[in-house]
């Protein structure tokens, strides 16, 4: 052999060596460690701590001006597109609606393969066909899906390797989250708080689908929470209680989880109890409605939780992601989950233990007005035919916050001046059938004028800042103090992300995505992208250049830094 | 009124459905929890004439037409809610003679205060417009056309009023003449501007985001302005438009609503 043929041959180890690096599976060790892996997007919210903080520091305040459109790819489906991508090793991978996962080229955009799963016709979903994304382990991908399955698919290949039904969709079941891996396991929640659904979360085996163990958000009578869905008062001729109330309670899961690997727990936030508005007819705090449960991850079983909303009566989902941060709390290292709330309030809570250490509005609140030392709200039901602030959708809802471990600020997509006239009524449970029991109205200055949609319907503003105001609060993450706000005119489903270089990105139904400096709130950069962004930005590094995604309507528009 | 010469079909089942299946959980007591507020006298009273015109031939004047039903008690087994009132009313019921009738925003407004007020409503009290002469009224003494626009005629410094009777009802277009202030939209608002150089522009948004705002001003252009580039920028809540309670009488006021709510657009 030749000295020249020798080099040939190490020159090929070489490359297949650093081919086999880039191809490599996703292993545990790699999801545990994924958000110091930052040049890849490996889990839902960035890393098992939901911070949406990305190491990546190629994109600063001060070039940020220079990012420029690097590629496109539109979806065939209209609608609001709230997935987040993954990103591994150059590859991309994407759900679109209904039940799409897409593989493409992370510096081309160019597609690989597409998997289309074929959706029980039967299946209902209150809020259109929307999905938010993907987990991996290993070579195989998952998703959920609107009938209620969870499917896993070859990474490499698209095809699917095994398909689980989680639940019935005939009853309003479905999966629209994006799964956590942990482990071995796959772990979702389920949709269909609007159906009188019996909310759960589950844990399924990676290898092929079994499940393994399920945590009920509703319990069930004489289960630890059973007394919290209380025996109805006699009746009376004008009122109506259902006595099996919880049997159909709501508890959806529909946003993802987060995972603290010390501590072995997995926390989810809990949706809205069933009928959505019509508490009469469900007596008692409606455990473990409107709340954050904290499950062992490998067995399911609840170590603590905290109700944020007892017998809600506003359709306050808790479905936010946990937000899990190491912070100086009152001079003192602290495991802390932050959250802002569906309801208007920004808590801090210790995730070992669940304890309520801070609760302060972050806009408008009258639906409540003290808490008391465990944290339950003092509530202030308004008047029949009054405002409550927030109004139904929230002050925020399930659009991704952030936050920085450089700052120390938590970031979070803000509803401001917005309110909701609520008012129930009665309503009879029957399988698949709408089970919201509202007769709420919104309001507005004006008799008869536009009020906000649920999703931006066109380009022009015609509710305006009469409806209700967006806003990016950056809030101190110990105190929830509001450091800076960036406002805008029209509200934002915007997720949030943040770097490193302190550079912050997020979007909005009027369509821009923007890059605000994360350390004041000014304005650094923006591109108009024409239609609303309903989905969380994301950032990778492909060839050493930093990527950020943002989704516009139909269109995926990935930015770096001009050459 | 073409809209309402296309609903030709008897009005027989219009009603019939929302009292048809029964719902044991409805009270009393819900059907004025569902209500959406107070309806105005301008409403009940269009929605009488629309009635009296769609609805009698099956149900009678006094809602008890049709067999075990009556109009005026004011509950409807199926219909808690005037959202459910208006779904049933535009959707019919499958399976009965419940036909589902084309009727716009400001129809569905009226026909949903009259039956809220059947019982209560006092037709001599009516006060029947005439939207002939309220088209006088609207070109003549009111000067209207001087800021607003019907079809090809008239200033368009104001909202448009082509389709004004399709999308308003008619408590509101009273309430407008009235007190413009309470009944202007906001996305109509009027705006100033200034620009960095001094330039002061005055007109009517059109729409808005962060960065910039779209209007039409007062000398009819479309302009988009980046608020970044405006020295001043306002947005005024108090409508340009003078009030009318003291400019016309009452039947003028109601011949002009007759006139307005006549017009349902191309």
């Amino acid at each position: 052999m030749t000295r020249r043929t020798t080099g040939a041959w190490l020159a090929l180890l070489l490359t297949a060596a650093v081919s086999y690096h880039v191809q490599a599976q996703v292993g545990s060790d790699r999801l545990l460690n994924a958000a110091k892996e930052p040049r890849n997007w490996l889990v839902y919210s960035g890393g098992y701590f939901s911070n949406r903080y990305s190491l990546l520091t190629q994109i600063t305040p001060a070039n940020a001006r220079n990012l420029e459109l690097k590629w496109m790819y539109q979806a065939a489906v209209a609608g609001a597109w709230q997935t987040t991508p993954l990103v591994v090793d150059g590859i991309m991978y994407l759900t679109q609606r209904p039940n799409d996962v897409v593989a493409l080229d992370a510096k081309t955009g160019r597609v690989f393969w597409i998997y289309r799963h074929t959706l029980d016709p039967t299946q209902i979903v209150c809020c259109g066909a929307n999905n938010r994304g993907l987990a991996i382990l290993g070579d195989t991908l998952f998703m959920g899906t609107l009938d209620a399955h969870l499917v896993a698919i070859d990474a490499k290949t698209g095809r699917a390797v095994w398909n689980t039904k989680v639940a019935d969709s005939k009853g309003g079941y479905s999966v629209t989250l994006a799964p956590l891996v942990v482990k071995d396991k796959v772990i979702v929640g389920v949709g269909g708080g609007e159906y009188g659904i019996r909310g759960f979360v589950a844990a399924y085996d990676a290898r092929n689908g079994r499940e393994a163990w399920r945590f009920y958000t509703i319990p069930a009578p004489g289960e630890p929470g059973g007394d919290s869905w209380k025996p109805c008062p006699p009746k009376t001729s004008d009122s109506f209680c259902d006595p099996e109330a919880w049997k159909h309670g709501g508890g959806s899961v529909w946003v993802t989880g987060s995972y603290d690997p010390a501590l072995n727990l997995t926390y989810w936030g809990v949706g809205n109890a069933g009928p959505d508005w019509n508490n009469e007819q469900r007596p008692g705090d409606n455990l473990y409605t409107d709340s954050v449960v904290a499950l062992d991850a490998d067995t399911g079983r609840l170590r603590w939780h905290y109700q944020f909303t007892p017998h809600d009566r506003y359709d306050y989902d808790s479905v936010q992601v946990p937000v899990l941060a190491d912070i100086t709390w009152r001079g003192a290292p602290l495991k802390a989950m932050v959250w802002a709330n569906r309801n208007g309030n920004f808590y801090v809570l210790d995730r070992e233990t669940g304890k309520f250490l801070v609760g302060k509005p972050f806009v408008k609140v009258n639906w409540m007005d003290t808490f008391d030392e465990r944290g339950r709200p003092n509530q202030t039901s308004q008047p029949a035919g009054m405002p409550t602030w927030p109004g139904n959708q929230g002050g925020t809802n399930w659009y991704s916050p952030s936050y920085s471990p450089h700052t120390g600020l938590f970031y979070v997509s803000a509803w401001e001046a917005y309110a909701t006239i609520f008012g129930g009524t009665p309503v009879e449970y029957r399988e698949g059938r709408n089970f919201g029991g509202g007769v709420n109205r919104p309001f507005v200055p004006v008799p008869g004028a536009p009020s906000l949609p649920g999703v931006r319907r066109g380009p022009i503003n015609n509710w305006t800042e009469a409806a209700a105001t967006g806003a990016v609060l950056a809030l101190d993450a110990g105190t929830g103090e509001l450091k800076w706000k960036f406002p805008m005119t029209d509200v934002t489903d915007s997720g949030i992300l943040t770097t490193a270089s302190d550079v912050l990105f997020t979007g909005g139904r009027e369509g821009y995505f923007q890059a605000l400096d994360a350390r004041t709130g000014s304005l650094l950069w923006k591109a108009s992208l024409g239609a609303q962004i309903v989905s969380g930005p994301i950032t990778y590094e492909v060839d050493g250049k930093q990527y950020v995604t943002a989704i516009s309507g139909l269109s995926l528009c990935v930015f770096a830094l001009r050459e | 009124m073409p809209r309402l010469e296309r609903i030709s079909r008897p009005a027989l089942w219009v009603i019939v459905g929302l009292l048809w299946s029964a719902s044991l959980l409805v009270a009393a007591k819900n059907s004025t929890q569902a209500r959406d507020a107070e309806y105005a006298p301008a409403d009940i009273a269009y929605g009488a004439r629309l009635y009296d015109a769609q609805c009698t031939t099956c149900h009678g004047a006094n809602g008890d037409g049709v067999a075990g039903v009556d109009l005026r008690s004011g509950r409807f087994r199926n219909a808690v809610t005037d959202q459910d009132l208006t779904r049933v009313i535009t959707t019919g019921i499958q399976g009965t003679g419940m036909l589902a009738f084309k009727f716009d925003s400001s129809e569905i407004a009226g026909i949903i205060a009259y039956l809220r007020n059947m019982n209560a409503f006092d037709r001599r009290s009516m006060k029947a417009g005439d939207a002939g002469r309220g088209r006088t009224v609207f070109e003549g003494k009111g000067d209207c056309a001087r800021c607003h626009r019907v079809d090809a005629q008239g200033a368009r410094v104001a909202p448009n009023l082509s389709d004004i009777g399709a999308t308003r009802s008619a408590g509101m277009l009273l309430r407008s003449l009235t007190d413009p202030t309470s009944q202007m939209m906001p996305i109509n608002r009027p705006v100033r501007a200034v620009t960095r150089d001094g330039k002061v522009i005055n007109g009517r948004r059109l729409n808005e985001d962060t960065y910039t705002v779209q209007l039409f001003d007062d000398q009819e252009k479309l302009l988009s302005l980046t608020k970044a580039d405006l020295r001043e920028y306002t947005i005024l809540t108090v409508s340009p438009m003078p009030s009318y309670k003291d400019r016309l009488t009452q039947d003028e006021l109601a011949d002009v609503v007759a006139y307005l709510l006549s017009l349902k657009g191309r």
